[in-house]
């Protein structure tokens, strides 16, 4: 997977509570591969006139600012690969989907969540300033806004390693096969009806 | 010993090891796959992996299968590719499936209990979120997205960060037609659609115990949609009498043993949750949901909100744009907003107990506007109609179809027109779910079965009356 150490990006605000991944990517198209280019598919039945990645002001926006639980409801990856083949690399907001910000950090994108009074901050001077730009400091845990005012971020040690070294987990697990056999063999005694 | 709760007895007996920074690699005891899960297979084919145990991996046919002529080929090409994929992916690795034409068959989170795949104390995996269900027989189950599901598939294992703990109890006594729906759905309402993230609850309380296993298996699913990443219910035994002599159940000896086993599974005197939250049963009504997010839910008896009653400005913004999408004025009782459509089914309410509540408000009624039934599994299918459940629905004038997800999600093209309201057995009610301008409104299926009577969101209660 690409990377993620640091990125300077044009950030859109999205001041929704409860984004679901009904509404990033419709069931629709998840029958389609990923070769069908899923950017297209990226907010499809959400995007009225006016939607804030259609705006010429954030045009080329690579992070996005939301509101409490984004990502929440269905485990569909394709939410994720919908949003980083559209160029959003980082998602901001006060708490995300377990299972989604799972599938973020497994495919390139961060997830960085600020206490709701920050993020309410965010988004309103995003909204009042078109084009604002976010620094994003993974190594530092950092988040910068134009003005110089810093967010620290707190996140998963392992996750935030994964992201740094676009690391693959199961060459990580593979080389723990012979401590998974021997839990298996344990277990087949333990639990015989398993 | 320190007490435990039945979630860390679960999670301890899986942890194959504990990192410095946190993460456990758990192992895992079942993995369905379905036919969204190409993307997983295609990652492990892409990287030359092997499946590691394909004898804990089950291939279930549930979200692309047609309710209505399988005998024919499926129409449409890209739907019949899943179909298709997925029966070559597991005929390649070695897995069983149960297929489109297997009269096993059905929706993942309820074949799984009815084969007894579904065991307490095991870990369950699926790269479908609603997961969380297999929970209900004290299993730890979780929903997972593709690239887990490939790492499951080449270690039969998972890295996780152990998840926060939250207890919610029901005690008291539901009034009538008041089902695990209306519990779940209240619960939601209480602690908000983001209200669980990050913790793994388990459901206790004399009106959890006093559930069958069918409701049970209805709250722990939509756990989810309180955001928490699994839901559970401590084994007991309304439990084992639902297991003993399922298919995969143990036998004879090794059925006492693993019951002596499960009934320690429950929460010890004294053990700490991280959060705990009380709920009174008898404070439920007939449940119903006026939004686009299930924590919109509110009494059937209750009125549209006020968005000028919010005084928070996003939030009031929101409840603006959820009414614009579903179409209600502000104040309007609920019990008087007309119905397109009505659908019973789902991984959420498509098992026996769900068609049977259904039927008993059905019998000797016409449905008023159109609608779909459609049965969570082949054998409740065939049950339903060994019970004559299925011409009860045809005489009312529902269509009575095959068992998969179906209009719970659309992905087989049984889909809710743009602006049609339906009133919905299913778990989710978000913008376009059911279909492009779609408007879903969750309730229980005896619920959904007075919509159908009257063409209108309904007091099961008042239309039973006296009945």
């Amino acid at each position: 997977m690409t990377p993620f150490v640091t990125l300077d990006a044009v950030a859109a605000p999205l001041p929704v509570a409860n984004v679901d991944t009904d509404q990033i990517i419709p069931a629709r198209f998840l029958r389609k591969p990923r070769s069908a280019g899923y950017r297209n598919f990226l907010f499809a039945d959400v995007r009225k006139a006016g939607f804030v990645l259609d705006r010429p002001e954030w045009a080329g926006a690579g992070i996005l600012v939301a509101g409490p639980n984004f990502g929440c409801g269905s485990s569909r990856e394709a939410a994720v690969y919908a949003l980083v083949d559209a160029g959003i690399r980082c998602v901001v907001a006060p708490s995300f989907g377990d299972i989604f910000a799972g599938n973020a950090g497994k495919n390139g994108l961060l997830t960085v969540t600020l206490p709701e009074a920050t993020v309410g901050g965010l988004l309103d001077r995003l909204a009042a300033a078109p084009g604002a730009r976010l620094a994003v400091d993974l190594p530092a845990q950092t988040v910068t806004e134009a003005d110089g005012t810093v967010h620290a971020f707190g996140i998963d040690a392992f996750r935030k390693q994964g992201l740094i070294d676009g690391r693959d987990d199961v060459d990580v697990t593979l080389a723990h096969a012979a401590t998974i056999a021997a839990w298996e063999a344990t277990d087949r005694d333990a639990r015989p009806w398993v | 010993m320190t007490p435990r709760t039945l979630f860390d007895k679960v999670w301890d007996a899986h942890a194959v090891l504990t990192r410095d920074d946190g993460q456990t690699l758990l192992a895992i005891d079942r993995h369905f796959v379905h036919e969204g899960s190409f993307h997983a297979f295609g990652m492990i084919d892409h990287a030359g992996r092997a499946v590691r145990r394909p004898d804990r991996t089950y291939g279930v046919a549930d979200h692309y299968v047609p309710s209505h002529d399988r005998r024919r080929p499926i129409a449409d090409p890209e739907v019949a590719n899943m179909v298709e994929m997925l029966r070559a992916n597991t005929a390649r690795h070695g897995i069983r499936l149960f297929g489109l034409d297997d009269p096993r068959q059905g929706i993942v989170h309820v074949i799984g209990p009815e084969e007894g795949l579904t065991l307490p104390g095991l870990t369950i995996v699926c790269g479908d979120s609603h997961t969380s269900t297999h929970g209900a027989f004290g299993a730890l189950g979780f929903g997972i997205g593709a690239s887990e599901v490939s790492h499951v598939l080449a270690t039969q294992t998972l890295w996780q960060r152990r998840p926060r703990t939250l207890r919610i109890t029901v005690d008291g006594a539901p009034g009538p037609f008041v089902s695990g729906k209306d519990l779940i759905l209240s619960i939601i309402a209480a602690i908000g659609a983001g209200g669980a993230v990050g913790h793994v609850i388990e459901y206790a309380g004399s009106a959890i115990r006093a559930l069958s296993m069918e409701g049970r298996l209805t709250v722990c699913n939509m756990s989810i949609e309180a955001g928490a990443r699994a839901g559970m219910v401590a084994p007991d035994d309304t439990t084992f009498a639902y297991l003993h002599g399922r298919p995969n159940a143990p036998t004879g000896a090794g059925w006492d043993r693993a019951v002596a086993a499960w009934r320690d599974l429950a929460t010890d005197a004294g053990a700490r949750f991280d959060r705990e939250v009380r709920l009174d049963a008898a404070d439920i009504a007939p449940t119903v949901t006026w939004g686009t997010s299930p924590e919109t839910a509110v009494p059937v008896t209750a009125r549209v909100p006020d968005p000028s009653a919010e005084p928070d400005g996003r939030r009031r913004a929101q409840i603006v744009e959820m009414l614009d999408y579903m179409g209600l004025a502000p104040g309007v009782p609920l019990a008087e907003v007309a119905v397109d459509r009505v659908f019973i089914g789902s991984c959420t309410n498509g098992r026996i107990e769900d068609l049977r509540a259904a039927a008993a408000v059905l019998k000797g009624r016409k449905a008023a506007v159109p609608g779909l039934v459609t049965p969570g599994s082949t054998p409740v299918k065939a049950q339903a109609e060994a019970e004559g459940l299925d011409r009860i629905f045809k005489a009312a004038g529902l269509g009575w179809g095959e068992a998969g997800c179906s209009m719970c999600v659309g992905m087989n093209g049984d889909l809710v027109a743009a602006g049609e309201r339906c009133a919905s057995t299913s778990n989710r009610n978000f913008p376009h779910r059911q279909g492009q301008g779609a408007r879903t409104h969750l309730m229980s299926p005896a619920m959904v079965a007075a919509a159908a009577v009257t063409g209108r969101l309904t007091d099961v209660r008042r239309l039973m009356e006296g009945a």
